[in-house]
């Protein structure tokens, strides 16, 4: 009988430490099978990030360095340019990646750096509390703007994936989400294929997922899965930029 | 084959030493007074099959540092105090995953902006703190081009050898002047990384380089682990003396200071005045047993006279490794006052005459 499901060799066996409904876990696994399914596992570095996913060496079997807050495009920078035969990955979050890094992801992008950035967007500083962060929605309430989201106090929720796909050195630009099973399996070909975009030395490679976080939006699991339809609102799910299918095959 | 002859800024120096060394990346950020620094690395890295880039930010450099370091490179950065200071949270980060990176700062005035002037304003932030938490930097002050060009090479032996980053404490006027440099090919050690570095999970369990641990007896046991390995690197103190035994009065001091202290010193030497130089080269570990035994074992009664270009910081190390048992007072010099080799002596003279010295 042909084999059709296998748990993932570069995931770990182990229980997440994940709030119930959170979906870091499912993009975990994806991430796991495009790895094995690449056959880089042992060529791979991950970047930790500071917030729920710096335990990201808990579960994903690959060596992971553990990046300064919002630094993992930099620090991953310094790993491509150093060991170009190293596939390099990051997990941030948008607190991560898009306000305190925001520096950093940009001119790694704008620079072409031939890494692959992934940003769990679920529009709060998860770890630390529900705070708001750069991708709070209009009006959304958190406990920093606990009155909802003012655009006159608290500005307009940051696109990243749009404002990225505009740069040059950037190969592929994407945003998924895993809240239904069809988007997980999406999801798990856009993972691939900014892996390939890596590979084969085109640039660099953006995998923005929306993600739920049900704790901090105070929701259950099932009505914050279904909650993530509202951020593809204000962030559409799509394929901004994908150098590969347009037809480059090598940098 | 004869060693090259070269005419040479100190921070060309620091540069051709850092090649010496064996450094293979270099990323920084511009700022005066180091910019020749990663001007010759841009051209001579990519020569040598190495990387150079100019990042967008010292935050940004130190951690580009911080992932080549993790992955087995022989890596270094340089800037100047303002840029130094934003660099050490990288710094704290790079104490606590134990890679291995030289870091140059060519001081310059401070604090804020300050100016471009020579200062050794950032003394106690090089020894003390060069970022939050518990972590030191093992730190080296030349105070010639040629010193700057072998302890450069030395700190990429060093770094590895202990897996902690090594500090270069140079400053603006040792930057900027231009001596000659004899270019010895120097017999840099290098060290296994095979056993910890981040290279793939191939044939050996997945690895994990990282600074968080949340249970507090392993963050306690870490700790304790650091500073045993800043015990060690006592095996690395340097210092400079002069000294027999009869001094009544010793100039101490580092770096560009030093240089006119020194010369100050022999000065006064040669006309009978009874007068010493010590002269820490590593400045942490700070080589306070040898300044003890020094002021011990001075005949009579002893006192210390330490030339800093701040407004005092190295003094109070200099009062600690003395236990009280010699006296150490401050001679201090902010940014844009600099002495002579003659004000020195002055002050030396001032020191003899006097038994009871106004303490500052």
């Amino acid at each position: 009988m042909p084999e059709v499901f296998r748990f993932p060799k570069s995931l770990k066996k182990t229980l997440f430490h994940y709030c119930p409904g959170c979906h870091h876990s499912i993009i975990h696994r994806l991430l796991c099978e495009v790895i094995d399914e690449l056959g880089i596992r042992e060529r791979t570095i991950g970047l930790a990030s500071i917030g729920c996913s710096c335990f990201l060496y808990f579960y994903i079997d690959v060596d992971i360095l553990e990046a300064p807050h919002g630094r993992s495009c930099s620090v991953g920078t310094g790993i491509k340019r150093a060991r170009p035969d190293l596939v390099v990955f990051t997990y941030q979050g948008d607190g991560d990646f898009a306000a305190i890094g925001l520096g950093d992801s940009l001119h790694a992008a704008s620079r072409g750096e031939n890494i692959t950035a992934i940003m769990i967007n679920n529009t709060v500083y998860g770890m630390t509390g529900g705070q708001v962060s750069p991708t709070t929605l209009l009006f959304q309430k958190t406990t920093t703007t606990p009155y909802g989201r003012d655009p006159k106090k608290e500005g307009y929720p940051l696109k990243v994936a749009e404002i990225l796909a505009g740069f040059e050195g950037v190969a592929f630009c994407a945003r998924g989400a895993v809240n239904t099973p069809q988007r997980v399996l999406e999801a798990k070909k856009l993972l691939r294929r900014a892996f390939e975009i890596q590979l084969r030395g085109l640039g660099f490679s953006y995998l923005e997922f929306l993600s739920a976080c049900p704790i901090n939006w105070k929701m259950d699991p099932i009505s914050a899965t279904r909650y993530v339809d509202k951020l593809a609102e204000t962030f559409p799910i799509k394929v901004f930029k994908d150098q590969l299918s347009e037809g480059k095959n090598e940098a | 084959m004869m060693a090259k002859k070269v005419l040479v800024k100190g921070v060309e120096a620091i540069a051709l030493g850092a090649l010496e060394g064996g450094c293979q990346c270099y990323f920084g950020y511009p700022i005066t007074p180091q910019n020749e620094i990663p001007e010759i690395m841009a051209i001579e890295l990519p020569k040598r099959g190495g990387v150079f880039l100019q990042a967008e930010s010292e935050t940004s450099a130190i951690n580009m540092v911080l992932g080549a370091s993790a992955v087995g490179a022989r890596v270094m950065t340089s800037s100047s105090s303002p840029g130094i200071s934003l660099m050490s949270e990288g710094f704290s980060y790079l104490i606590a995953l134990e890679l291995p990176c030289v870091v140059v700062n060519v001081m310059r005035g401070g604090p804020g902006l300050g100016g471009i002037e020579a200062s050794q304003g950032d003394y106690f932030q090089a020894v003390k703190a060069p970022g939050h938490g518990d972590g030191r930097f093992l730190v080296l002050a030349p105070y010639s081009c040629s010193e700057a060009y072998q302890l450069t090479a030395k700190a990429f032996e060093l770094a590895d050898k202990y897996r902690n980053p090594v500090m270069i404490l140079s400053d603006a006027i040792l930057g900027q002047m231009k001596e000659p440099l004899l270019l010895k090919s120097l017999k840099i050690k290098t060290y296994p990384k095979e056993d910890w570095a981040l290279t793939g999970a191939m044939g050996r369990p997945s690895r994990v380089i990282k600074s968080l641990f949340l249970d507090s007896k392993e963050l306690a046991e870490r700790n304790l682990r650091l500073k045993r390995k800043y015990r060690a690197m006592e095996k690395e103190i340097r210092y400079e003396a002069i000294f027999s035994g009869e001094e009544r009065v010793i100039a101490v001091a580092f770096g560009s200071i030093a240089r006119i202290c020194k010369e100050a010193v022999l000065n006064l030497r040669e006309k009978g005045y009874e007068v010493g130089f010590f002269r820490p080269i590593t400045l942490f570990p700070f080589p306070g047993k040898a300044l003890l035994n020094m002021a011990e074992r001075s005949l009579g009664k002893v006192s210390l006279v330490v030339f800093e270009l701040n407004c005092g910081q190295m003094i109070e190390d200099v009062k600690l490794s003395l236990c009280g048992r010699a006296e150490a007072i401050s001679r201090y010099y902010p940014p844009s006052i600099l002495p002579f080799p003659e004000d020195i002596e002055k002050e030396l003279k001032k020191c003899l005459k006097s038994s009871g010295f106004p303490k500052v």
